[in-house]
């Protein structure tokens, strides 16, 4: 007998299909891995069990009893907890206020704080989640983030974890830690749902696993029957053809960056406030260089130092080009673009200070329109008109758009952040092809990712970021994955060779 | 020597405490609406709309409480409206805001000339007495109004800081995502704390009617509806500081009454009026950089968006 | 009930919420003068003949408007870049002040101008220009320097300028020959506005502010620094990333929009007054932000509103002579119709999904 089961469940989005016909069931004591590619429908599920969104068809089983839709407080109460994969915590609060919001009727006239941090207390003792519960959340560091949410659930008796995409803003030792967290959960009689979309993870801590792809569930069993290619194979539908990288082209000796012992303190707008420590790097011509690490390590700091926006405190930086730095922001939607602006005036916006589209001040429309034009046919992007505004494009054709006004002009320097995150197969295919293509013609590129496959496709050489610093960039084929994780995680960059 | 002699100068304490009785019922009306992340321009208005209804409930024969009880409905209807506008439509607050404030005052002026089409001295009323059988100085000159302005700021102070609700209500202006998160509705408990901080915001304004003056008179908010937007960014947005604010504006206002009255400054009397105005951007100016401002304040929360 | 963004934005949907939000001002306004015991359809009657029924009611509403086109042409751009000037009223007040500082520092003991009318003319207007511009500058700058929220600033220098206004009628700027009354003297004949019409008081500022107007609607949509200040005010940190100095557009933003308030002073003074006092503005300042929602922020639609709202004012000061409905009528009817199209222009943006 399941403790929850998700049946017949369909929902629609406007002509997308993003949940169709699933049903499925959790046990009590297991964790099952939900798997599939961004848009395969996990969160939309996820949603419609915990009540966030409300099902066109089916039903959600909780304990034998029927869940009535759209009922977030209901799930709550009978035992369902979630962690988002963006946090959903107050910063400028404490942890023991994080944890009380919403864990006491609203009526009460006193909150019984004491009690709470007893119960907190014994909670943290009993699954190993140490936090100190005065602390402000925006003073705790990504991981200790995540335990303060689980914490929440805990306190509010969960007894079902619905975890969506927990490892993606961990280190890999953190990525340890929660694992071992996840296994006295379940020691513990808890049963978690684990979303994700790395397949080692869901090997190493699922005991059955689930597909989704295109909105259906296309495989349900148990995680020992299966193996990685098997799952990748079942996740993708087809293999998909990775772009080759022309092993022909050698970096030049033509050095394009060098920054030697950068220092810079993060503004405001850095949300991680982590300052760049001492950072060398060089760049030449005809290279692509990764930055690997996990976000929040600085790593946005360094592209806008690169970038000039921002001015180190000390050490030198050498650009050497006479074009414009092309740069892909990895918030493409609120910082790469103006969402209200239109197409066209997205296409020239960073280019209005050359005379190519303005004249004594006056925008030159029609050329503008025409080079919008041109770049959208070329970078296939998808639209009306080049004079709708932006916003009402996806985020894939966005990014193509954001890659074709980055590279217009063949830019001798590339800095690429995320340029891949949340796209689908096929988009991510053609940013990789571009991306070598710069390269190929000569340009000096420096991809900032989280995504280690993407690290190992398309980089000449790999370093890493850590809290600020910046290990030395060695070739791509002296790093392994055991030997960036452990760089990954801050052991110092005495890679294995 | 002439300043010392009016700090000891009984009268001006006086008038101290009851310039700042509007000034606190307003900050701390702001400060929840704030505090769940709405800004309400509503407030100068809402001051005026309070001051005429609950006059008009007086001098229709009604109960002074009673007064103030009308005068706090009728800011809780306005700020309902605002709350409409912004939070249940995101509408853009600053502009909503203007709005009602343009609104209320209008049809306070309205309905009060529709009323009394051909006076020409404002109609008067028996206003809330002073507690002189208190017999403490300075709070015997008060009236209950005053004493009332002061309870509500350590009330407040619990409601924020001591209750489930009031972490519900911080963390809304804070990150509405963790409180819909946990299952609370952050529409209603934004549009409740509009709502509530609207009422103190009409009551605010009676007491101009009830207790400072005993009419209702054009003008007569004359901008303490802004100043209580300019306090609370001084105030950190806090109750207890509110208050010292409000304490620190009125003191300087009083002062300069004073000064004026006695004649015994040679500067001219608008140098006074301009103090506490050009202290409230050079208070600004100190504390903005420092200031926690709730960080959601401002942005409308929208259902299932980040 | 969830709110969804149109995929198009359709003209008439647009013409059908502006249609809506009138209908329901007029409704809601209707009740008010029934409650005033008058008639409706003669009182709507009665403003509508006072504000545009003959050649003289149509020259007082353009008079009523061409402070507030001003006005409302300084808090749209403003408000563009997210610039949000609630200032208005005290830079007003300094253009005013500036203008006659002008005048009588160019007279001689005689009554003449000491140059060429010619020279003191553009002097005088870029001075009062220059006076409302730094009066937003200062509250622009402490924006982007401390981060003082540029509301409450403005919102506040508005009494300080009225304060300030009142301190100079009393000292520096006292007319001597107003026997005690709070004014300024009056601005040099030569340096008037020409009358547009015989026997009206319409005067040539209104020509001044049409063309403002298109200007500025010509450079928001045509100018590179028409883009930057759309971009910087839709988002200012893409905008940056754009290689967009923000800081300066803003800066320019602001001394554009004090500029264009600071001539709705100079504009009163040397068109209509011929001399400052403290009632010379009765809110044109705060009207002109209901002027710019109303007008979609767009420059053109500015003048349209401000006449708009000049017809209001004008119209209702008529009727309350005709049909006894107090004159504050006219703000109610701005106040209504700026809340309904602010909802109306939502909903022909977004539609509702009940679900």
């Amino acid at each position: 007998m399941p403790i929850l089961a998700l049946s017949n469940i369909s929902k629609r989005f406007g002509a997308l299909t993003a949940n169709d016909d699933i049903s499925l069931a959790l046990n009590e004591g297991e964790v099952l891995a939900l798997l599939g590619e961004n848009g395969a429908g996990k969160s939309t599920l996820m949603n419609i069990l915990f009540g966030n969104y409300v099902a066109d068809a089916g039903t959600v089983t909780l304990f034998g009893d029927p869940l009535p839709p759209g009922k977030p407080q209901i799930a709550l109460q009978r035992g369902l907890g979630m962690v988002h994969q963006h946090f959903t915590l107050a910063d400028n609060l404490s942890v023991l206020d994080n944890v009380l919001l919403g864990a006491e009727r609203l009526t009460a006239l006193r909150s019984a704080r004491a009690a709470a941090l007893a119960k907190l207390n014994v909670l943290a003792q009993q699954f190993g989640l140490a936090v100190s519960p005065d602390a402000l959340v925006r003073t705790l560091s990504v991981g200790e983030r995540q335990r303060v949410e689980i914490l929440k659930t805990l306190y509010r008796g969960a007894k079902i974890l619905i975890l969506d995409e927990p490892t993606s803003v961990l280190t890999p030792l953190e990525v340890t830690q929660l694992f071992d967290t996840l296994k006295k959960l379940v020691a513990q009689g808890l049963s978690i749902i684990f979303i994700s979309h790395k397949l080692d993870e869901v090997l190493a801590i699922s005991h059955r696993v689930a597909v989704l792809r295109g909105g259906r569930l296309v495989h349900v069993g148990h995680t020992r029957d299966a193996t990685k290619t098997s799952l990748a194979t079942l996740m993708v539908g087809s293999e998909v053809a990775r772009p080759i990288r022309n092993p022909s082209a050698q970096p030049s000796l033509a050095p394009r960056i060098k920054l030697s012992q950068i220092c810079a303190a993060g503004t405001e707008e850095h949300a991680s406030r982590v300052p760049l420590r001492e950072i060398s790097l060089t760049v030449s011509s005809g290279e692509i260089v990764a930055i690997a690490g996990v976000s929040g390590n600085g790593q946005a700091l360094l592209a806008d130092v690169l970038f000039g926006m921002v001015t180190p405190s000390s050490g030198t930086l050498a650009v050497h080009t006479q074009k414009p730095i092309a740069r892909i922001h990895e918030d493409r939607q609120h910082v790469g673009v103006v969402g209200d602006l239109s197409v066209w005036e997205n296409a020239v916006l960073p280019s209005l200070r050359a005379s190519r589209f303005t004249k004594w001040g006056w925008l030159k429309r029609a050329a503008a329109r025409a080079h919008a034009s041109a770049l959208v046919a070329q970078f296939d992007v998808r639209l009306r008109s080049v004079a709708q505004p932006i916003r009402t494009l996806s985020g894939g054709n966005v990014q193509k758009l954001v890659l074709g006004r980055a590279l217009d002009g063949a830019p001798d320097v590339i800095i690429a952040a995320q340029p891949t995150w949340g796209l689908d197969v096929g988009a991510v295919s053609f940013v990789h092809a571009q991306l070598l293509s710069a390269r190929a013609r000569g340009a000096a590129v420096v991809l900032i990712s989280e995504d280690l496959e993407e690290v190992f496709a398309l980089a000449d050489r790999i370093a890493v970021m850590v809290d600020g610093r910046l290990s030395a960039a060695f070739p791509v084929d002296q790093w392994s994955m055991q030997s960036i994780g452990l760089a990954m995680a801050g052991e110092s960059a005495a890679h294995a060779a | 020597m002439e300043y010392l002699a009016l700090l000891a100068d009984q009268e001006l304490w006086v008038a101290v405490l009851r310039i700042a009785t509007p000034l606190v019922f307003g900050t701390l009306g702001v400060l929840l609406c704030e505090r769940a992340g709405v800004l309400n321009l509503g407030i100068e208005g809402i001051m005026v709309a309070g001051a005429f209804t609950g006059w008009l409930t007086v001098y229709a024969g009604g109960h002074l409480w009673l007064g103030v009880l009308i005068a706090a409905a009728t800011g809780a209807a306005l700020g309902a409206l605002h709350a409409l506008l912004v939070v249940r439509l995101p509408l853009s607050q600053h502009v909503a805001g203007l709005g009602i404030t343009l609104f209320a005052t209008s049809l306070s002026y309205f309905a009060y000339r529709v009323s009394f089409p051909k006076v020409d001295s404002p109609p008067k009323i028996d206003a809330f007495a002073p507690l002189t059988h208190l017999l403490i100085p300075i709070l015997n000159e008060q009236t209950a109004m005053t004493v009332l302005a002061f309870a509500c700021v350590p009330a407040l102070w619990w409601l924020l800081y001591k209750t489930p609700l009031g972490l519900a209500l911080r963390a809304a202006g804070e990150s509405p995502q963790a409180v819909e998160a946990q299952g609370i509705d952050v529409v209603r408990l934004r549009i409740g704390a509009v709502i509530a901080g609207s009422a103190l915001m009409g009551v605010a304004g009676a007491f101009l009617t009830l207790s400072a003056f005993n009419s209702f008179f054009f003008n007569m908010v004359n901008g303490r509806g802004w100043i209580c937007i300019a306090l609370i960014v001084f105030a950190s947005w806090r109750p207890g500081k509110a208050m010292l604010g409000a304490l620190l504006f009125a003191f300087f206002d009083a002062a300069q009454l004073r000064l004026q009255q006695t004649g015994g400054s040679a500067l001219p009397y608008q140098i006074y009026l301009m103090l506490p105005y050009v202290l409230s951007i050079v208070a600004l100016v100190l504390v903005a950089r420092k200031a926690t401002y709730p960080q959601e304040l401002m942005q409308p929360y929208i259902k299932g968006q980040r | 009930m969830r709110l969804e963004a149109r995929a198009h934005e359709s003209f008439w949907a647009n013409c059908a919420a502006a249609l809506a939000a009138v209908v329901f001002t007029l409704a809601i306004c209707a009740v008010l003068i029934v409650w005033a015991k008058a008639n409706v359809w003669s009182a709507y009657q009665a403003i509508f003949d006072g504000a545009f029924g003959s050649r003289f009611a149509i020259t007082e509403t353009l008079t009523r408007a061409t402070p507030l086109i001003f006005t409302g042409l300084a808090a749209a751009i403003a408000f563009r870049a997210r610039l949000f000037n609630i200032g208005a009223e005290g830079q007003l007040y300094a253009g005013a002040i500036a203008a006659v500082a002008i005048s009588m520092w160019l007279t001689n003991e005689a009554g003449e101008l000491l140059v060429s009318k010619w020279l003191v003319f553009p002097a005088m207007l870029i001075a009062s220009a220059l006076a409302g511009a730094l009066l937003l500058l200062v509250p622009a700058w402490l924006k982007l320097k401390y981060r003082v929220d540029e509301v409450v600033t403005t919102l506040l220098l508005n009494f300080i300028a009225l304060l300030f206004v009142s301190l100079l009628l009393d000292g520096a700027m006292k007319d001597a020959t107003a026997m005690g009354w709070p004014q300024s003297p009056a601005l040099h004949a030569d340096l008037e506005f020409s009358k547009l019409i015989a026997r009206a008081r319409l005067h040539s500022g209104l020509l001044l502010a049409i063309a403002l107007a298109v200007a500025l609607a010509l450079v928001i949509q045509f100018t590179r620094f028409g883009l930057y200040v759309r971009a910087v005010g839709a988002n200012a940190r893409a905008a940056r990333f754009a290689g967009i100095q923000s800081t300066r557009t803003l800066l320019l933003v602001a001394a554009l929009s004090g500029a264009c308030a600071g001539l709705a002073g100079v504009s009163e003074v040397a068109g209509r007054t011929g001399y400052v006092t403290l009632d010379m503005s009765p809110g044109y300042g705060y009207s002109g932000i209901v002027i710019a929602m109303l007008a979609g922020l767009h420059p053109i639609g500015v003048v349209v509103a401000a006449i708009f709202v000049g017809a209001a004012i004008v119209g209702a000061d008529a009727m309350s002579r005709a049909v006894n409905v107090p004159t504050y009528i006219a703000d109610v009817i701005v106040a209504v119709t700026l809340l309904s199209i602010l909802v109306a222009a939502f909903f022909a943006k977004m539609r509702v999904v009940w679900r």
